[in-house]
């Protein structure tokens, strides 16, 4: 029974992905008629020997920007309406548990990550926040340690790979998730391999519980999040986050 | 009771009653800091945190096709915070590329909302947004068309809103182009009386158009060697933000992070300029770009190829990028009025599309105020005299601020308020 109703969700967020996939209009350009050279032709504009900040490896722009479209419509239609629910039904301090046990849990990840990339201080830091937050501050329902002086420090196993010289990559819109490349697409998986949350609080793997958990995990972070797609008032905004994705994983790796 | 109201709001907004503009006390005296810093959280006006702001969309021209790949801009999106009680009405326009809930409308809002207005935001017609689905041409920055397609909205507006609220009476209040825009507007009120606006606020507007957009285009020519070494220099910042970032962990990439890395970053004033050129830019390549796919007009994106929703924008957003404010002026804006009207010409066209054109009416229309800043660099020397010529009284111009940069100051949002005063 749990299985079907599984693979059932499965399908249903699966299915219009695939349809988009495969389906629909082209990413290419369609001609109408005869093609005029514009006024401003980029031959005669761009000089190839300058170098241009929204330059970004974009192998897969194709997919990506399919991608980025159907995050953009699920984001409007499903994703905004639930959390705005979410906010509508919890109080706030309620609201703010949740998110600080997440970001309690995280900093397990925190630390593994900060060993890999022999920060000590982070380590010590991330180790210090954990200990205090789950016991002072009730299984990390709250967060003391920030109030006393010692701020989150995030570190993933992208970061890691990135401190140790692994470049980018592809960039890759996911599903839901947005921007990544593909060395943080690793560094998601790999996160997952070293430490499972949902094996650590307990919960059944593949059942209502772990389905649940991971709801809720996204509705946390979408609440945390203030970006707004195609409000910026930019046709190009897909390069425009495609460029400030890039820039903040390198001061993210930096740090 | 509005009164009443008013004199309570006045007071939070001042936080002392009565100060004078002698002693002006805002703290940037620096135009270019100013600008992109604003106003430090501790000289800002008591405004509320949050107000019932509602965003909404609405259908300007019926049956109009949007172009494929601005499939995302169909509706104008525009906001309203609206009292319980009779009450005024102000329509806020937002300056060049500015949208309904940008930082400053919302500065706007929260002031005349705690005031006790009903405030609409809206877009600059500059916008993506308004352009796509509310400018009658798809040319933007058309001081009379902007103005007729902004008072189309507003009436759109007021009939949506209608059988919710009592309106006691219309306002306008715009910053930079959008008060610009707002001196348009109750001139062709004045014509079609649709509103009869009491009064009317000009915040930071430039007198001549092509004036203002010359001089910030050339702003970006502070980028230590010319625009050829925006990377190069996108690069650089980026570092020295890290270095702030690092030390200040996650605050410096906040909002109210931004004033504490600024104060450990020590830019110079020719680099604050270049931030203040490529914020300009920003605007002005997303404005050509996105008239130029609404008209097929051939400006950068070749005739008759028609993007899809996936098309990627490469190479287009880079020439947009390397194109200024008074390139789009002589090659798309002034071919496109000119194709409309042969007997155009170039200068005369330039010379309408500024408030030296209304100047009689200005002068008589005792219903609009403006504030302005002595050190505003959008202005060319000798253009403040205009205001102070043209608007005598009714001009109140701080000694410095920049351009825009003392809005949330609270001797400015008490005077933002009291020159709404019926």
């Amino acid at each position: 029974m749990m299985k079907t109703m599984n693979s059932r969700i499965r399908a249903t967020l699966l299915a219009p992905l695939l349809l988009l996939l495969v389906a629909g209009c082209s990413t290419k350009p369609v001609q109408e008629g005869e093609i005029i050279e514009p006024t401003f032709a980029a031959d005669r504009v761009l000089r190839e020997d300058v170098e241009y900040a929204s330059d970004v490896y974009d192998p897969w722009s194709g997919l990506n920007r399919r991608i980025y479209v159907f995050n953009a419509n699920f984001d409007r239609h499903v994703f905004l309406p639930v959390v705005a629910g979410y906010q509508a039904v919890m109080p706030d301090f309620a609201e703010q548990g949740v998110s600080n046990f997440f970001s309690n849990l995280s900093e397990i990840r925190n630390v593994i990550n900060s060993v890999l990339q022999l920060k000590a201080e982070s380590a010590f830091a991330g180790t210090w926040r954990f200990i205090i937050n789950s016991t002072f501050g009730v299984a990390g329902l709250f967060d003391p340690a920030t109030a006393m002086g010692q701020p989150q420090m995030d570190e993933d196993f992208g970061q890691t790979l990135g401190r140790w010289g692994v470049s980018p990559g592809p960039y890759i819109v996911l599903p839901i998730l947005g921007p990544s490349s593909l060395r943080d697409t690793t560094g998601l998986v790999a996160d997952r391999l070293l430490f499972d949350e949902v094996r650590f609080l307990g919960l059944n793997e593949n059942s209502h519980e772990q389905w649940l958990y991971y709801t809720l995990v996204a509705i946390d972070a979408r609440s945390q999040t203030a970006f707004r797609y195609y409000e910026m008032g930019s046709p190009m905004e897909y390069e425009m986050v495609r460029m400030l994705y890039s820039t903040k994983r390198e001061m993210d790796i930096e740090k | 009771m509005r009164t009443i109201l008013f004199s309570i709001s006045l007071f939070l907004a001042t936080g002392v009653a009565g100060a004078t503009s002698e002693s002006y006390g805002y703290p940037h005296q620096d135009p270019y800091v100013a600008t992109v810093v604003g106003t430090p959280p501790e000289f800002r006006a008591v405004l509320p945190e949050k107000i019932p702001l509602k965003k909404a969309r609405l259908t300007v021209f019926e049956g109009r096709e949007v172009p494929e790949s601005l499939w995302y801009e169909e509706g104008l999106r525009y906001s309203y915070a609206l009292q319980k009680q009779a009450a005024p009405l102000v329509f806020l326009i937002a300056g060049t590329g500015g949208s309904h809930d940008g930082g400053k409308n919302q500065i706007m809002a929260k002031a005349f909302y705690q005031a006790g207005f009903h405030v609409v935001g809206l877009s600059s017609p500059t916008f993506a947004n308004f352009i796509v689905s509310a400018s009658e041409t798809g040319v933007p920055g058309h001081a009379y068309r902007d103005a007729a397609d902004l008072y189309r909205v507003m009436t759109l507006v007021r009939d949506e809103l209608q059988s919710r609220i009592q309106v006691t009476g219309h306002f306008v209040a715009g910053y930079s182009l959008g008060g610009f825009n707002a001196a348009f507007v109750a001139l062709l009120d004045e014509q079609r009386k649709a509103f009869n606006f009491e009064k009317v606020l000009m915040i930071n507007p430039p007198v001549r158009l092509y004036s203002s957009v010359s001089l910030l285009d050339r702003m970006l020519e502070n980028i230590p060697g010319g625009v050829d070494n925006f990377n190069q220099y996108y690069k650089s910042l980026v570092e020295r933000l890290t270095q702030v970032y690092k030390r200040g962990d996650r605050l410096a990439l906040s909002e109210d992070g931004f004033y504490k890395a600024y104060q450990e970053l020590q830019f110079k004033n020719e680099e604050l300029a270049a931030l203040i050129g490529v914020s300009f830019r920003l605007t002005s390549a997303d404005l050509a770009l996105t008239a130029d796919i609404m008209n097929d007009a051939g400006y950068i994106k070749p005739k008759n190829l028609r993007l899809t929703k996936y098309s990627s924008m490469q190479p287009y957003d880079k020439v947009a990028m390397r194109l200024g404010f008074t390139d789009y002026v002589h090659a798309f804006f002034y071919p496109h009025y000119k194709a409309k009207d042969p007997s155009l010409t170039r200068a005369g066209l330039i010379e309408e599309m500024s408030l030296a054109d209304i100047e009689e009416y200005l002068r008589s229309a005792t219903k609009i105020e403006v504030m302005h800043n002595e050190d505003d660099f959008i202005l060319e020397p000798g253009e403040m005299e205009f205001f102070r010529r043209v608007f005598g009284e009714r001009a109140k111009i701080y000694p410095y601020g920049g351009h825009c940069g003392n809005m949330e100051y609270r001797d400015n949002v008490a005077h933002m308020l009291s020159a709404m005063r019926q």
